[in-house]
């Protein structure tokens, strides 16, 4: 996965976060402090106070207003990066539809942190999952590294496709752990990611109104025009984000070719070829679940791993393709759809319904609050699943790890 | 009649013009007549008070002497009638019938 | 001392909020890498801790990236910022047979009342910080110093892999009384093994 071609720095993936950002010569920085996010924004306000990075850090009172600011710069035609976590970006929420709205290629991250209450600065994904439905494409890390190149491979899908992206890795997990991490020459990252060129910048000498109030059904403008309803637009975003499906494995696979790490695009595996039972599970859960599934190997189950890294667009077609073989699918997810179950469940549930696949899927709620999660329990989890097929014929109902009621 | 889709855009945009957003005049009750013996203007045959054009906010009202109000665009907000220091402009009910227009031109984004 | 390097070793790290237990785990994660593991991480384990609560932070050290950062449970060797936490922090808790433990004490091993199946250490780091002066805003920090105590204890690091993260962590001074404090540490260790 990771070719060793330089000498890497040992740093947190907040730090691989602010330097993917310095790298990518984002020119507005707006950004609101949050625990576990803040020492991301701390790191590119140094690197402009130091000149390393040329770029406005605009100081702002909320993430409504960092977000509006970003919006604005955007529009304008800057480069713009932003981060939040969990309260923040809930903060941001309305801005955020916006965002994706208005086809503005902003990138942010998100150090993935519990929603209260009760109160509670640790990682799960229940912040992101709530703003999934925005428009904005969402990508999940499982390691610092990932995270440096994700970022940057970010930049390029969204001003591709227009649509922004929520670069999603774990609170505290990932953003406070220190591992190697190689950061590119900026020469490699500028022939990768040419200055972004917005199809909203402004012209004085002609002026515009940007989003005005659109109406349900098309209508004609002044020059007779016929344009499009507020319907049309939407579809067009979906549409986007259908390109974007092939736009980030393309990404990836340039991005590899350039630097020589791939991390699978819209899905990564580990031991899926001959698997039969398949744990699937974004961020880095996903990869606690690559030990579980070596724990369960040494036992004879044909255990693998299916990793997400895509979330929106959700890479459905490939995931039925990728689990034809599998007989059991167990989804972990780090938050919940109140009142059903695991969002990521639900969706790969969906997916291979579609897909007329018999597989079964049983899911598991993991982690929440920073509940820290081990390999050993995913492995149980699994055993779990595999026996109560053997014995019982109802719908398995879903789990919770290490829960202590 | 075109498609959609030939207005090429991705987001919504609009570019000022006159009847961007219709003909708008028949939204309208109440109209403003303008009395040039009130109207500064019209008496100083100059360029001189210009409320009416400043806070018009459909941009209907021409920055001349004496000032025009395009009839097919204005809504009869009565903002004009309100700003007016000479008390000038007098909103009338449009009784019920579509007015002939004080100035008939065609619609166009040139200008 | 234990030259063979397995696949991968565990290290839980103890100390109380304000030692800087979870910065000196992310430099022996540091000094490792350059010591040629390839997979090293380092986690903090974050709650509701202020200064003076016992903490901890998980180090990982490797021959191939990390897949997990999950917090270490059965580690193969603690790292004790002070001894009062072996008994309030249970800090053995989980540790291997033959597990390394690695304690800022004034006490020999063999005073700590420990099992004597585990490989024990034991460096006077206060007395080392107070001698040279090592203080952050009026307190002793012994964190740094420890990294020379683990370097004479397990071998997987040395005093230039130590110097090295310190020279680019902290100003010329402050790295200078690091490394000074790593140094007399190292000298200063006692392995009872």
């Amino acid at each position: 996965m990771t070719v060793e071609t330089k000498s890497a720095v040992v740093i947190t993936g907040n730090k691989a976060a602010a330097e993917a950002a310095r790298l990518a010569r984002v020119e507005v920085v707006a950004a609101y402090p949050i625990t576990p996010q803040s020492p991301v924004v701390e790191a590119l306000a140094k690197y402009i106070e130091t000149g390393d990075l040329d770029a406005e850090f605009i100081t702002v009172e909320s993430e409504h207003s960092a977000m509006g600011v970003c919006i604005g710069a955007a529009t304008a035609g800057s480069r713009v990066f932003t981060a939040s976590s969990a309260n923040g970006l809930a903060y941001m929420c309305e801005q955020l539809s916006w965002v994706a709205g208005s086809r503005l290629p902003i990138v942010m991250g998100c150090a993935n942190r519990a929603m209260s209450a009760p109160w509670s600065v640790l990682n799960d994904q229940q912040d992101s999952m709530s703003q999934r439905d925005q428009g904005w494409i969402q990508l999940f890390c499982r390691n610092n590294q990932e995270i440096l190149d994700t970022f940057l491979q970010a930049f390029r899908i969204a001003e591709q496709v227009k649509l922004p992206v929520m670069v999603c890795y774990d609170g505290y997990i990932l953003s406070h752990t220190v591992m190697p991490v190689e950061i590119p020459d900026q020469e490699e990252v500028d022939a990768y990611l040419p200055p972004y060129a917005a199809h909203t910048a402004l012209d004085p000498a002609a002026p515009r109104n940007i989003n005005p109030v659109t109406l349900a059904d098309p209508r004609l403008n002044g020059e007779g025009v016929l344009c499009h309803g507020y319907m049309e637009f939407r579809y067009l975003m979906e549409q986007a984000h259908q390109e974007a499906l092939d736009v980030i494995v393309k990404a990836d696979e340039e991005f590899g070719a350039r630097f020589g790490r791939r991390w699978g695009g819209l899905t990564w595996s580990y031991q899926l070829d001959d698997a039969d039972t398949v744990l699937i599970a974004a961020g880095s859960l996903a990869g606690e679940a690559t030990i579980s599934a070596d724990m369960l190997r040494e036992e004879g189950v044909r255990a693998g791993v299916l990793g997400l890294r895509a979330y929106r667009p959700f890479p459905a077609d490939s995931l039925a393709e990728q689990l034809k073989q599998a007989k059991r699918v167990i989804v972990f997810d780090k938050s919940l759809s109140y009142g059903y179950g695991g969002p990521i469940c639900m969706d790969v549930r969906a997916t291979l319904q579609r897909h007329k696949m018999a597989t079964d899927v049983d899911g598991y709620i993991a982690g929440l609050g920073g509940r820290d999660i081990k390999a050993r329990e995913l492995a149980a989890a699994t055993r779990e699943s595999i026996a109560w097929a053997a014995k019982r014929h109802a719908p398995k109902p879903t789990g919770w790890i290490n829960l202590q009621l | 009649m075109g498609q959609t889709r030939d207005c090429n855009e991705m987001t919504a945009m609009s570019w000022p013009c006159v009847g961007e957003a219709g003909r708008t005049g028949d939204w309208r009750t109440m109209r403003p007549v303008l009395d040039p013996e009130k109207c500064v203007a019209s008496r100083k045959n100059k360029i001189v008070c210009m409320q009416c054009w400043m806070f018009c906010p459909d941009n209907v009202i021409t920055r001349t002497a004496p000032p025009e109000i395009n009839l097919e665009y204005c809504k009869g907000c009565g903002i004009c009638a309100e700003v007016c220091p000479s008390d000038a402009i007098k909103m009338t009910p449009e009784q019920g019938k579509q007015a002939e227009p004080t100035v008939m031109e065609e619609a166009s984004c040139d200008g | 001392m234990d030259m063979t390097r397995p696949e991968q070793i565990e290290i839980r790290w103890h100390g109380r909020g304000g030692q800087g237990a979870v910065t000196s785990a992310g430099m022996l994660a540091e000094a490792a890498y350059y010591a040629g593991f390839k997979g090293v991480s380092s986690a903090p384990a974050f709650g509701a801790e202020r200064r003076g609560a016992p903490v901890t932070a998980s180090t990982r050290l490797a021959n191939a990236t990390l897949r997990h950062f999950s917090q270490v449970e059965n580690p193969d060797m603690v790292v004790v910022l002070e001894d009062s936490l072996l008994v309030t922090a249970n800090a053995v808790n989980g540790l291997g047979a033959k597990g390394y433990v690695i304690v800022n004490s004034h006490l020999a091993p063999e005073e700590l009342g420990l099992s004597n199946g585990f490989r024990i250490a034991t460096a006077d780091a206060d007395s080392v910080a107070e001698e040279i002066e090592l203080r952050v805003s009026g307190v002793i920090m012994v964190n740094t110093a420890m990294l020379g105590a683990v370097a004479k204890a397990t071998g997987l690091i040395t005093l230039e892999h130590i110097e090295r993260v310190l020279n680019h962590t902290f100003s010329p001074k402050a790295a200078r009384k690091n490394i000074e404090a790593a140094r007399m540490t190292y000298e200063c260790t006692r392995c009872a093994y």
